[in-house]
């Protein structure tokens, strides 16, 4: 795989820059109807939850994952401390790890737009980027940028219809924030498929329902992270001799 | 809702986001990854989803009528579709709407 990665050849070197945008634009379609969609659905959300219109394409433009915003909107409209909001999303954008780890090698080469690359692998476009390669003749840096800029730019359109349609018109909303609880359903059984033992999911599980029980719905959250922080480690023999 | 606020918290979102994706290449550029790196990336986002999953459902009022019913109903309908077809988009079109639906005739 890694061999087609680094075509450095004056052939592909040259390709016209409109030539990757070109075969970036089929390539991430599937994303385009997921990007705008969902966007859409980030937007409504946001404008039905009280918060000023212009925290909608902020965060698509500057967070820009999915996933961490809609708990934003959530958390930020109930009133959460900087730190709670901090932590949930840190952890929760922690499989971005994973890809970066797993690009540190793809992106080595990448020069000016190594910056813009490695701040918007989201997880469609990771998923697109390590399935997908380039063209023959299209420079893969080139390719991958126009990957990446075209997956914001779908999440970023999407983002405005939404929050401009839940702004204008009244829509009864009620009832879309459940979409956040589907995309953590989503993620979750997405997880299963990548790590099989049960034991990380019934260990924070268990902690999450301690914490809810001991502690109330408003402060669960942080202590349930910790404790869940803590046992991972404590089980680090036993799920590393898995594998 | 105070705009100090609301962007203060914004950024904290940014610089936490930020920090997943380049922390790799800003730490191991030349160096080697030490093995509690891929162990915390590998085995915490399945723990942090568990928790984020299980919060979503914390204001549900399990006591009274209709105990939860619409919530599980569409979680339910989520996970079936995912299982199915694996389209994330259908998975989450599908148990919202049916979310929807159900606290309307509720």
């Amino acid at each position: 795989m890694e061999s087609t990665d680094h075509d450095d050849s004056p052939r592909t070197r040259g390709s016209a820059p409109g030539a990757a945008l070109r075969a970036a634009l089929p390539a991430t379609f599937p994303v385009f109807l997921g990007y705008t969609t969902i966007g859409a659905a980030f937007g409504l959300l946001l404008a039905s939850s009280g918060l000023p219109l212009w925290a909608a394409p902020a965060m698509s433009i500057f967070v820009y994952a999915g996933a961490a915003q809609f708990m934003g909107v959530g958390l930020i409209a109930s009133g959460a401390g900087l730190a709670e909001i901090a932590a949930a999303t840190f952890l929760l954008n922690l499989r971005h790890m994973v890809y970066g780890l797993s690009f540190l090698e793809t992106y080595s080469r990448a020069g000016a737009r190594k910056p813009y690359l490695v701040l918007t692998l989201t997880d469609e476009t990771y998923a697109l980027l390590s399935t997908v390669a380039a063209p023959p003749g299209i420079d893969p840096d080139r390719f991958r940028f126009w990957v990446s800029a075209l997956n914001q730019s779908y999440w970023f359109l999407g983002t405005l219809a939404g929050t401009l349609a839940g702004g204008l018109a009244a829509f009864d909303t009620r009832g879309l924030e459940f979409s956040l609880t589907a995309l953590f359903t989503v993620l979750l059984i997405e997880q299963t498929r990548k790590v099989r033992s049960p034991l990380p999911y019934l260990a924070s599980g268990a902690c999450a329902v301690g914490a809810y029980l001991a502690l109330g719905p408003s402060r669960m959250l942080l202590p349930a992270i910790g404790a869940a922080g803590v046992l991972l480690f404590a089980l680090r023999g036993r799920l590393e001799a898995r594998g | 809702m105070d705009s100090f606020r609301i962007l203060a918290s914004i950024a904290v979102m940014v610089a936490a986001t930020a920090a997943t994706r380049a922390l790799p290449f800003l730490v191991f550029r030349d160096r080697k990854v030490p093995g509690f790196v891929p162990f915390l990336a590998g085995y915490g986002p399945p723990a942090i989803l568990t928790i984020l999953t299980l919060y979503c459902f914390k204001d549900v009022d399990w006591t009274a009528a209709p105990h939860g019913a619409p919530e599980m109903a569409a979680a339910a309908l989520t996970a079936v579709l995912h299982l199915w077809r694996r389209n994330t988009l259908l998975s989450i079109v599908g148990g919202t709407a049916l979310y929807m639906i159900l606290i309307r005739l509720a």
